[in-house]
């Protein structure tokens, strides 16, 4: 009696596992599928009228797209290496990307799929991390400035200096990320941050160590309410964020610091698992036209590397030398490029020995 | 004065323990992005419903809950009823075994979870997504069903099962009509636990959500690297004014039920 109740039992656990796994694929007959793997707010949903992109996708093509999101380059790069998902398009960074292609974990992408990759700005074209534009298409950019509450500082900053400027002891903000942070100081030393040995970490590390006692803490998203509620002087962050804080903020300007700064790229990738390959060309060819790019770029904040959208912005944006800076700064910006496992890890290392 | 000093001390753990959710409801209403006061306004409220990537990630995450929780009861209460009958050594292995989820790191959980799902999944051929999802729920949900019944089957007088069978019903009958009811505060207990922990588990769905699964509190998470949207404080003050109104109507009902069975 017994026995057989177990055997029931513990056979309506296996069919309850076979049900849910099976009526988890038996959706994918009907509907073409691709999945998109994006950061979290990083896409025009559809708030306050803007475009709700993915939607309209969904509705041109008839292609149910799944999308989720991740929060950092390396937490995306540990979900597809362990896992076996099938991710169809992805969106990292510069560094990411070379890392990804170093370790052939992308596909290449058919630009004749893509036609509106002429939309594309020929400074955006051939970047350091893929110099042939075979695996990637760029998505969203922007660089490293520094924003300054005027009330606080009453001369306009010109340099990184500042940061270490004892003047605005308990004032400054940095930021609470070791590559962004390390890159600051190296540059102050006269090292360019792209490719760094640990000698290079080294400088850094004892050069904060000097700014440690002059901050007021080590932030990231926090930022916002810091500057914005002019609870601190001056902070580093991305232009784009910048933007943003100003319009919250009457009293915050924004610096490009004349040593010029890190300039990042996310840009959409097919990875090597990817099963709809030719989906996920149209999924990218549909986020290049112009009206679409420029959607994401007003929602997100950050600027556009596509021309045709950029054409689209109102002056006012177009004439933001913070969001789209000129020629003779940008000729002073670096990539990050991706760093051997150990002089990462030993900079990480490093940073928390900074903090602690 | 003794109890002047216990009013201030009560009300200001409750001013520690309830401000920041204020605070979340106050900021539901701000006309801004950002923590910069400016203006009353609904329209997080409105942006809310028509966010179709937070309306379908509170979706997935509710019906996980709702499918977690009570096949875990199930699956819990017979495993502790299971335990409770077997001999002396082996129901204090499994006993034990059965609370390693409980004391395992969640992340531990999460990693060996994907782990797993990533090498079956390429021998049997599924993608992780919902199936993945429930599983593991069902996994770390089921022993805390366990801890909860199992106190109950201890309390209980093993001779009520006994008379039931004496008086003439069937071992079915019997579970149902004497041992089910002295048990019941336990399974419920059980159950609105696993409910809560699925519902806000991040760290183990993470791991095992594949692409085409989200929920609420990995959405969450992710709009860390810009900022979070207002309209996370809209839902999350629906569903704390949601939860607010249950407990309320649950403990006048019962309030209602005593008085009617004569006061206590």
């Amino acid at each position: 009696m017994k026995r057989t109740l177990s055997i029931i039992l513990a056979a309506t656990m296996i069919a309850a596992v076979g049900v849910t796994l099976g009526g988890c694929g038996g959706g994918t007959q009907e509907k073409q599928e691709i999945n998109v793997f994006n950061w979290g707010e990083y896409i025009s949903n559809g708030e306050g009228g803007t475009m709700d992109v993915i939607a309209e996708f969904e509705k041109k093509y008839n292609i149910k797209v799944n999308y989720t999101n991740y929060e950092s380059n390396e937490e995306m790069y540990n979900l597809i290496k362990s896992s076996n998902s099938a991710y169809d398009v992805i969106i990292p960074s510069d560094y990411m990307i070379s890392k990804l292609i170093a370790e052939d974990m992308l596909n290449e992408i058919n630009l004749d799929n893509v036609p509106n990759y002429s939309n594309v700005m020929d400074d955006y074209k051939n970047l350091p991390f893929d110099t042939d534009n075979k695996y990637s298409v760029p998505y969203s950019g922007g660089v490293v400035a520094m924003v300054y509450n005027t009330d606080m500082i009453s001369e306009k900053p010109t340099s990184w200096k500042v940061l270490w400027d004892k003047q605005y002891s308990g004032n400054i903000l940095m930021f609470n990320n070791s590559r962004d942070a390390m890159a600051i100081a190296m540059q102050l030393k006269g090292i360019t941050p792209d490719v760094v040995t640990k000698a290079d970490v080294d400088t850094a590390t004892s050069y904060l160590k000097e700014q440690k006692p002059l901050l007021k803490r080590y932030v990231m998203d926090q930022v916002f309410t810091e500057m914005e509620g002019s609870q601190a002087a001056v902070a580093p962050y991305y232009a784009g964020d910048i933007a943003m804080m100003m319009e919250n903020n009457e009293k915050l300007d924004y610096v490009l610091p004349e040593e010029g700064s890190n300039r990042f790229v996310d840009s959409m990738c097919i990875p090597k698992g990817s099963k709809n390959k030719e989906l996920a060309e149209k999924f990218i060819n549909y986020m290049l036209e112009p009206e679409v790019a420029k959607a994401n770029a007003e929602y997100i904040g950050y600027s556009t590397p596509n021309q045709k959208a950029y054409d689209l912005l109102d002056d006012e944006m177009k004439n933001n030398e913070l969001m789209y800076p000129t020629q003779e700064y940008l000729d002073k910006c670096y990539y990050f490029s991706n760093l051997p496992d150990d002089v990462y890890n030993y900079m990480q290392e490093q940073f928390l020995q900074v903090q602690s | 004065m003794k109890k002047i000093g216990t009013k201030i001390y009560v009300g200001l753990v409750m001013l520690f323990l309830y401000l920041p959710i204020l605070l979340l409801i106050v900021y539901s209403f701000n006309d801004g992005k950002t923590s910069v006061w400016k203006g009353f306004t609904l329209k997080w409220y409105v942006e809310l419903f028509n966010n179709s990537a937070i309306m379908s990630s509170l979706y997935n995450t509710i019906l996980i809950a709702v499918c977690a929780s009570v096949i875990s009861t199930i699956l819990g209460t017979a495993a502790a009823i299971g335990i409770y009958n077997m001999k002396r050594p082996l129901r204090t292995i499994v006993n034990n075994v059965s609370n390693i989820p409980i004391i395992n790191p969640e992340i531990v959980t999460g990693v060996s979870f994907m782990l797993l799902f990533a090498f079956l999944g390429g021998i049997l051929n599924f993608e992780m997504g919902f199936g993945t999802v429930l599983i593991a729920h069902i996994g770390f949900c089921t022993p805390y069903v366990v801890l909860n019944v199992m106190p109950k089957l201890r309390q209980m007088d093993n001779s009520v099962y006994e008379a039931a069978r004496d008086l003439g019903c069937n071992s079915g009958q019997a579970f149902r009509k004497a041992v089910l009811p002295e048990i019941m505060p336990g399974i419920i207990s059980g159950l609105l636990m696993s409910f809560t922990y699925s519902l806000d588990d991040f760290v183990i769905t993470y791991f095992t959500r594949g692409p085409k699964f989200q929920t609420l509190p990995i959405e969450i998470y992710t709009m860390l690297r810009r900022r979070i949207s207002p309209t996370i404080n809209a839902l999350s003050t629906l569903l704390f004014v949601t939860t607010i109104v249950i407990l309320i109507v649950v403990n006048v009902r019962e309030r209602r039920a005593e008085k009617a069975r004569g006061e206590y």
